[in-house]
Parts: structure tokens; sequence; C-alpha cells
């Protein structure tokens, strides 16, 4: 399982990369991979105000859809707009090319409640022994 | 949890498995657009061994089985499979299910989830000289399906199979086996569907397997298996068809053989609903972004007039697309509605189906 050490994940499967004051923002590669085929997004515009733990835009895969969960309070600084046409880079590069908005943090504090890649590592085995 | 013979086969190609109709089961094993495309450009493999078969004998099998079903048993010849459906006294649906009339006996083939209820409601009409055996458990059924499958299925069979003709069937043997070639399935593709005993299931698999490699055969999951029924409007058991629904405002009219000599069970129900109906099944067409999932309702000006019994995305239109239940008089094609996903209102059109047709 793919889980890049520079990043902080949520309980929800979100990732964050940040960089100064902003932080990129997707799902990570096992989200993906239970999600399926992603074939549409709803998203926020640029400006919008998201709060860490609430919902900021939803992902339909062919089997199901899921909302997605801002990391980290902040406002909207960027959103991937290829992913209008092109929803499957997620599938193919979660930590990458499919990266989903970037977010102008409030406070830097909020990165303490997230996971790092060991923690979260622990966290998808457990989730995925309840599974099949 | 019950288990096909092949599971361990499905898991070693990758199969994400996961539980379905009390079956532990592949529902895909890279991606469902993936797999369903390759069913429609190229050849796959369906185990859809969970599926439940019943052996009918008797002098009086046709006879009963006529009563039983809403199509006309008593057209079907030897070597012939007829698409049909067995009704409750009020009309609801029982299961929908295939009849396969061979010599001796007829073979019938019913829905998973639904094996037990239907052997209890078959054996307890049972009437005249009439015996029904479940042999569901010692079955297995690989479905395959594609341009390629007659290629496929000529160099495993020792009969010749290209000559069967839709709904139709053939018995011979793979590597010795005996085995039913059946020209039917589920994706509205060229195919055939192989019956065997389930004691012989790898004999099966790897004389497939053996053949299709060349033909780039991969394997196909239960994700796939209803997108493609859905692009083609096969209806599912359980989402388009139930206890609630009647055959005629489920556009399965077609198998409901009114006329046919002694009726059948329901009959009373379905001609007063046939006559009077108060909705019907019709296919949309998403125009916004969003996938309308059954029990989605449908509206029309803020108004309920329907839903969604199933939906999804079809990788051949690339748009999400569905079938629900309107309400008449809304029943009109090309009519704008709205469809309530998730709390969101996205709008579709009411569309002709089916929404894909293979090219002959």
């Amino acid at each position: 399982m793919n889980i890049p050490s520079a990043l902080r994940y949520s309980n929800s499967h979100e990732w964050i990369r940040v960089e100064g004051n902003e932080g990129s923002v997707g799902i990570t590669d096992y989200a993906q991979g239970e999600l399926g085929d992603i074939v549409f997004l709803d998203l926020p515009d640029v400006g919008a105000k998201v709060t860490a733990g609430e919902p900021f835009g939803s992902v339909e895969a062919v089997k199901a859809a899921s909302d997605l969960f801002a990391p980290v309070s902040g406002t909207v600084s960027a959103v991937n707009s290829s992913l209008g046409q092109q929803p499957e880079q997620i599938n193919q590069d979660a930590f990458g090319k499919g990266w989903i908005i970037k977010i102008n943090l409030s406070s830097t504090d909020e990165l303490g409640n997230l996971l790092d890649a060991t923690s979260y590592g622990k966290l998808i085995e457990q989730s995925h022994g309840d599974h099949h | 949890m019950n288990h096909v013979a092949l599971e361990d086969q499905h898991i070693a190609l990758g199969g994400k498995m996961v539980p379905f109709a009390g079956f532990n089961m592949p529902v895909q094993y890279s991606s469902i657009i993936e797999e369903h495309l390759h069913v429609r450009n190229t050849v796959g493999i369906f185990d859809v061994s969970h599926m439940g078969e019943f052996i009918v004998t008797g002098s009086d099998a046709e006879k009963w089985l006529n009563r039983m079903t809403l199509n006309d048993v008593s057209t079907l010849t030897v070597g012939q499979v007829q698409y049909s459906a067995m009704l409750y006294d009020s009309g609801g649906v029982v299961d929908d299910l295939l009849v396969y009339r061979f010599n001796d006996h007829y073979l019938v083939v019913v829905n998973a989830s639904n094996i037990d209820k239907d052997f209890e409601w078959l054996s307890s009409h049972l009437g005249g000289d009439v015996a029904i055996r479940n042999i569901s458990e010692n079955t297995t059924l690989l479905a395959i399906q594609g341009p390629r499958a007659a290629e496929l299925v000529r160099n495993i069979a020792d009969v010749p199979t290209d000559g069967v003709e839709y709904y139709h069937f053939i018995e011979g043997h793979v590597k010795g086996i005996p085995v039913i070639f059946s020209r039917t399935g589920y994706t509205g593709e060229d195919g055939f569907e192989i019956y065997i005993d389930r004691a012989h299931s790898l004999t099966l698999w790897n004389a497939v397997w053996e053949a299709g490699k060349p033909l780039d055969l991969k394997p196909i999951g239960l994700g796939a298996r209803d997108s493609l029924r859905l692009e083609v409007c096969y209806c599912l058991y359980g989402n388009d068809i139930d206890q609630t629904t009647t055959p005629h405002e489920a556009g399965i009219g077609w198998i409901t053989k009114m006329k046919k000599a002694g009726g059948f069970t329901g009959y009373d129900v379905v001609l007063k609903a046939k006559e009077n109906p108060t909705r019907k099944l019709m296919g949309f067409i998403l125009t916004e972004k969003g996938i309308a999932r059954q029990h989605a309702d449908v509206l029309l000006d803020g108004q309920k007039i329907g839903e969604v019994t199933s939906g999804g995305f079809s990788p051949i239109l690339n748009k999400a697309i569905g079938l629900a239940f309107i309400n008449k008089p809304f029943d009109v094609l090309g009519t704008e509605i709205a469809l309530d996903v998730r709390g969101r209102q996205v709008k579709a059109l009411i569309s002709q189906t089916p929404f894909y047709q293979r090219s002959k």
C-alpha cells in the first residue's frame, strides 16, 4: 500500500501536503481503490470556506458515492479543474495528478489532529480487516 | 456464506470478493469500466454459479410449468430456451427465470437471491405427474460473453456451437465432461452460458482460459455484469421487478401470454393492471453530473412522479443512466425530470431504451 511519509492523513481517508500556509488535498490510494472507478466530482468554488471534519464536496464512483471531508479549516485557493474531464486521474495517481483542492489554512495547529503515515497505515490495516 | 467452486481462482486473479445473495462473489478484478468495455469489445468470463437451477420432470411438466410461468411453454421446441417469470396470486413477481426444454425434462434457472423462495413456491404448487429437484448447489455456471465468445466456445466444444441460435442450447462436452452450451447471457453481447457439474468446475475453467488467452479473455465481476445489463435494460429482480410490480408496467408484457390456454397464476390481477396501468418503467439519462441510484425520487416541477429502480454509469455513453417507475400520465419520452441525488436535484431526460444495442 502506497502511503507517502511526507503527508498527513484524516480518518476519512483524505491526505494533505502542506507547503507554507497552503495545503493540497486529495483522497488516498486506499480510498480510491475502495471506491473503484471515479466518474464525477462535486467540488467547491475557489474562495469557499471549508471546516475541518466537514464535507467540502463529493466523489461519485461507479459503485457508490462518498463525501469528501476537509482535513483542515481554511479557504479554497485552487480546484483541480482537470478532474472535470478526467476524474480517473484520482484512480491513476491519487497522491499526484489526482489532487482535488488546495486550502489556505486558517491555522497550522489543526495539522496536529491528523495522522502521520504510520498511524494511517495502521488505520487502513484495521479497516481492511473489517472488510472481507 | 455460500462458496462457488472456483472461489480460489477468483481470488488468485485479484477478484475483490463481496457478499452477494449469500455467496462470496467477485465484484471486480481490475476496474468495472475496463471490464465492461472488455465485454463490449472483446470477450470476458463471468462465474455466475450463484444462480439457481431446478430440474422439472413428469408427464404433466409442460402443462404445470405453463400455468406457473407467464410465457407459453407449449411453444418451446427441444433445444430452445425461454425468458419468463412467475407470479404470486397477487400478480407480483416471484422471480424472473429461464426455461430450457430438453427431451425428457425441463431446466428452470432462477436468481441466486430467490433460490429457496422459488423452490418452496414451486414445490407447494405441484400438481399432477410433476417432480422438481434443486440442483443449484451441484451446478457451476460460467458465462462467456463478447464479440469473441463464439470463437472461444467453438475451440473448447466437441459439438458445433456456431450453429446454435440465440436462446437455444446444445448438449456437448468439454475435455470429455458433459456440459450445456446455452446461447444466452445478461450483457447484450453475443455469448454462451455453460452449465457443468460442480465437481468438474476446474476442468471447464482451465479449458476456457487455455482457449481464451490468445483471444485476450479477461475475468469480469458482478459490478460490470450489472452495468452491462443496465445499458441494455434487462430487468434485475429486487430492483426493477419484485413482489410489488406487475409484468406490463415493468416492460415484460412481451413474455406475458394473456391468450395462452389455461392462463397462469396471477392472471386476473395482471389483466386488470394491464387495462388500467398506473405507472411505467422508463429509461432516463442524466444531463448533469451525478449518478442517481435505486430509490432516488423522480421529480417534475418539485412533485414526486416516480422512483429510480436501477441507476448507474454507462461506460458506452459516458453518462449516468437508469430505469425508474414513472407515474401516469408523466411517462412521456423527452420529459425533463429532476432526480434527488443525495439531497441534490440533478436534471435528466426520460429516454428511449435500451441505451445500447450491439451491431449485428
